[in-house]
């Protein structure tokens, strides 16, 4: 066991667990924050998606003792940054859920991409969600949501 | 996933239902509803239709059980069934709502518990699947919404010194004739003192507010902020969390266990064997989840496999092309079977088609937990199949039924894996919690435990015979169909499998649409020692692939257009299917006739689940995959409740269907044992898998609402094989598409 003092969401916060406890397990059983899903366990899904210093990252397989001093931002706090909000009600507005299980990582990988490239092409797209699954196969709204959310992202900026 | 009842009974069955109320001191009208269920047995009995399981009149009732008016003005609506995504949590509750001229803002739904009310009302259980949420339970929202409507307007006319019939009701305000106006939480204590109406006048279509309208999901914001608690999510205090060793090998019993490292992991509180529904493994409890696994990987078992016959994939496939050269239990038979044998060879085609096993791998892993208690238990599950899952935990804890406080939780999914009539998961999970006595403990499938676990689609074989005539159209029709049976040894067996033929595993074939005088179709059930369970659509998933390559593979040798051929040999009496090809062959002409070089039309139709589905898809090939550039779907639903959520199903149901067109959309076995892990080598549709756009086109239709869940997920595969076909000159009849 060992000490961590992690930055989430902003907030300073600390957890004494076995050094290769993956973030995901962290979050969600130590921190009690469970908006960041576990789907497989081996990066294949997605579902546990969360920012790493701006990174989309798949939480499920880096063990706590590699995180360091990077903030990480969960879709719990994704909200408060204009992208993330912009994505969020994209997403509400688009009806895009259906059994919601993978959304939050969907909506973290789209946040990533459109922080990266304002205007994501369909193959953009593809290539940026192309590791998060929906097994309700919410696709074509997914693509649908981030074409708004980016308009709407553009049309603010201007 | 279970064969419908017609409409006419539906019908018949709601009026036999009846309300209960109850005053409760919180100051709120509660309404219940529970149907006359020895009436309805007899009545379905004497119409010759399928009978339900048996089951017990309701004892119990929850005071609120489904209505509840709050003092601050919200209207709080059970669902009696689990929400997984097809968005039923959100449906019902609108045509209660509408009826009842509930404001839509205030309402809020929640899953109801496991209780006898709560069940089905043409099932029997509390349940779902065969596409029935809306299907079965329109009627009874809406009389439920009426009559809550009705006692609060009589609770106004009362207060006023008028009649109901001089008032009036708006977004949850009644409206008396001297402009007087009370809401309906000011109402509800008076109004739970009036009589539930025996009858009720329902609004016609006209009057429909919500019902018919494009409505947004009630859970659509608590699913894209993290804050929507799945199963999976649950923390009780004091909770555990346990996983399980599975044997490697269906049925196979731990000889001895080496646990000597995996107690050494910090965090482990216990490791013990337990029995499965087949077999027997090994439990791992521990403090969090990352312990129980890392212990469990360190787990050292010896499993006996004496007695038990480890299935392989390639050994079943000679087994079942061999019997599927032999005539099985006839499922269909039309005209003259020998007919066939009078035709010329150079008239026949002779087609033999292989489908894997397939699990459903929703996302949200299965979990259970269960609280034992000695005299009591609670469990929290998103189950298809409450009634089933809360009797099995009680049988292992010792308990009656309703000593178990059954908790209905928001599922990631399900398609049918959360719907196990053996309820493996929650014997397991009540097993371990027994043990744990008084403390809370959550089971976790890994992504490994279920890819592996078993109750997958099962594999099937089909061959099929076909004479054709000089106009092009099919005159005999010879199949065999062999798979194992999903109903044998459940309690859906004596109504769904009669003369050795289980009707889900002919569905979409046995009873087509097609006119072809001479028609047999028949099946053979093999015993195989790997647990099969329905995968959304059941028997269409291979039945609707082989009828719809096949009539699309005669339509190309009689150089017919796709659309027209199909028209052409659809019985008159086909009327869903044959609207929904007119209004194919509109939506997609703007498209279908100008696909660019290296693009190539794919077409299919296919009825299941009441509810008639066309669909059309612009196809090329990229990276020796196909590409799926739009796909145009009409839909004969019936009433479309919420033609919003109607529209998302077909949209995104198609992928599911794609699952069995990837290049790792299968599962095999090799020597019994299960050779994919993870997404790894069981990959489903991904982003660039799926249609990049689909325009789904609703017929208009006053008829009663028939499935959506299930409908759009056979007629993808079919469509996207039809348009490679186009584009390779080949026929595509082994599933996985491994290679094009």
């Amino acid at each position: 066991m060992a000490t961590y003092k992690l930055n989430v969401n902003g907030q300073p916060r600390e957890v004494t667990v076995d050094p290769s406890t993956p973030l995901l397990w962290v979050l969600r059983e130590d921190l009690k924050m469970t908006g960041t899903k576990f789907g497989c366990g081996i990066s294949a899904c997605g579902a546990c998606t969360v920012h790493l210093d701006g990174i989309a990252t798949r939480s499920c397989i880096v063990p706590i003792s590699h995180v360091g001093d990077r903030p990480i931002t969960t879709i719990e706090g994704i909200g408060s940054d204009a992208v993330g909000r912009a994505v969020q009600s994209a997403w509400v507005e688009t009806d895009v859920v259906q059994c919601g299980y993978c959304q939050s990582g969907q909506i973290m990988a789209a946040v990533a991409l459109l922080k990266a490239t304002s205007k994501p092409t369909d193959e953009n797209i593809e290539e940026s969600m192309g590791g998060n699954l929906c097994r309700c196969g919410t696709y074509p709204r997914i693509r649908q949501a981030i074409k708004t959310a980016a308009a709407q992202l553009t049309k603010g900026a201007a | 996933m279970i064969a419908s009842l017609r409409a006419k009974d539906r019908a018949e069955l709601n009026r036999r239902g009846f309300l209960r109320v109850s005053f409760a001191a919180a100051g709120g009208l509660f309404v219940s509803l529970y149907l006359d269920r020895e009436a309805t047995h007899t009545a379905l009995a004497q119409e010759g239709n399928p009978q339900p399981p048996p089951q017990q009149s309701p004892k119990n009732f929850p005071p609120d059980a489904f209505v509840n008016i709050r003092p601050d003005g919200k209207i709080v609506i059970q669902v009696n069934r689990l929400e997984f995504g097809q968005g039923v949590h959100t449906g019902l509750p609108l045509v209660l709502a509408d009826e009842m001229d509930a404001d839509w803002n205030n309402v809020i739904a929640q899953l109801a518990p496991a209780a006898d009310v709560y069940k089905d009302p043409l099932f029997g259980i509390q349940m779902v699947g065969g596409s029935g949420s809306i299907a079965h339970s329109f009627q009874q929202y809406r009389e439920l919404g009426a009559k809550t409507r009705a006692m609060l307007v009589a609770a106004a006319a009362d207060r006023w010194q008028t009649t109901p019939d001089k008032c009036r009701t708006e977004a949850g305000v009644v409206h008396g004739p001297a402009g007087q106006s009370a809401t309906y939480a000011e109402l509800a204590g008076e109004a739970a003192r009036k009589p539930v109406p025996a009858s009720v006048r329902l609004k016609n279509s006209s009057e429909f507010r919500l019902v018919g309208k494009r409505v947004k999901r009630l859970d659509r914001s608590a699913k894209c902020d993290g804050s929507l608690k799945f199963g999976l999510d649950l923390d009780l205090p004091g909770m555990k969390v346990a996983v399980v060793a599975h044997p490697p090998v269906f049925g196979a019993r731990v000889k001895n266990i080496n646990d000597e490292e995996a107690r050494n992991v910090p965090g482990v509180l216990n490791i013990f064997e337990i029995p499965l529904a087949k077999g027997t493994g090994v439990a791992v409890v521990a403090e969090r989840f990352w312990a129980a696994k890392q212990a469990r990987s360190l787990l050292q078992i010896d499993w006996d496999l004496a007695g038990i016959e480890p299935a392989d994939s390639a050994e079943l496939w000679t087994t079942y092309r061999q019997l599927g050269r032999t005539p099985g239990n006839m499922a269909a038979t039309q005209g003259d079977p020998a007919a066939i044998d009078k035709i010329a060879p150079s008239n026949r085609l002779v087609a033999e088609y292989e489908f894997p096993f397939l699990a459903h791998s929703p996302m949200e892993p299965l979990n259970t937990t269960v609280r034992f208690d000695g005299e009591r238990a609670e469990a929290w599950a998103g189950s298809q199949f409450q009634t089933f899952d809360q009797a099995a935990i009680a049988e292992v804890l010792g308990l009656k039924p309703e000593q178990v406080t059954f908790h209905t939780e928001m599922a990631g999914g399900g398609f049918g894996r959360r719907a196990v009539t053996d309820s493996h998961v929650q014997r397991e999970a009540a097993t371990i919690a027994k043990r744990l006595r008084g403390t809370p403990v959550k089971l976790v499938w890994t992504r490994e435990d279920d890819v592996q676990g078993g109750y997958y689609r099962p594999m099937h074989f089909h061959r099929v015979e076909i004479g054709v005539e000089a106009d092009g159209l099919p005159t005999a029709w010879r199949h065999v169909v062999v798979g194992q049976s999903l109903l044998a040894d459940t309690p859906f067996a004596s109504f769904l499998i009669k003369n050795g033929v289980d009707q889900t595993a002919v569905e979409g074939a046995a009873d087509t649409h097609y006119a072809i005088p001479n028609f047999h179709v028949s099946v053979h059930h093999p015993k195989v020692n790997v647990p099969v369970l329905w995968w959304r659509s059941v028997g269409h998933t291979h039945t609707a692939f082989v009828m719809e390559t096949l009539i699309d593979e005669l339509a190309t040798r009689a150089r017919m257009d796709p659309i027209a051929y199909r028209r052409k040999l659809l019985k008159p009496e086909a009327k869903k299917l044959l609207r929904v090809l007119d209004v194919l062959d509109q939506a997609s002409a703007g498209w279908r006739n100008k696909l660019v070089r290296g693009h190539a039309l794919g077409v299919s139709c296919h009825e299941c689940f009441g509810t008639g589905v066309a669909c059309a898809v612009d196809v090329s090939i990229e990276n020796k995959r196909p590409k799926i550039h739009r796909a145009t779907i009409a839909v004969d639903c019936g009433l479309a409740v919420n033609p919003l959520s109607v529209e998302s199903q077909f949209q995104a149901g198609l992928s599911f269907g794609l699952t069995q067109l990837m290049a790792k959309g299968a599962i095999t076995l090799k020597n019994g044992r299960v050779e994919q892990r993870n997404f790894d080598g069981y990959a489903p549709p991904y982003i660039m898998d799926a249609p990049a756009a689909v325009d789904v086109h609703i017929v208009p239709s006053t008829e009663a609402p028939t499935g959506c869940g299930e409908p759009p997920v056979p007629v993808i595969s079919p469509a996207v094989v039809n348009a490679l076909a186009r584009l390779t000159g080949k026929r595509y009849r082994t599933l996985p598409l491994t290679s094009i």
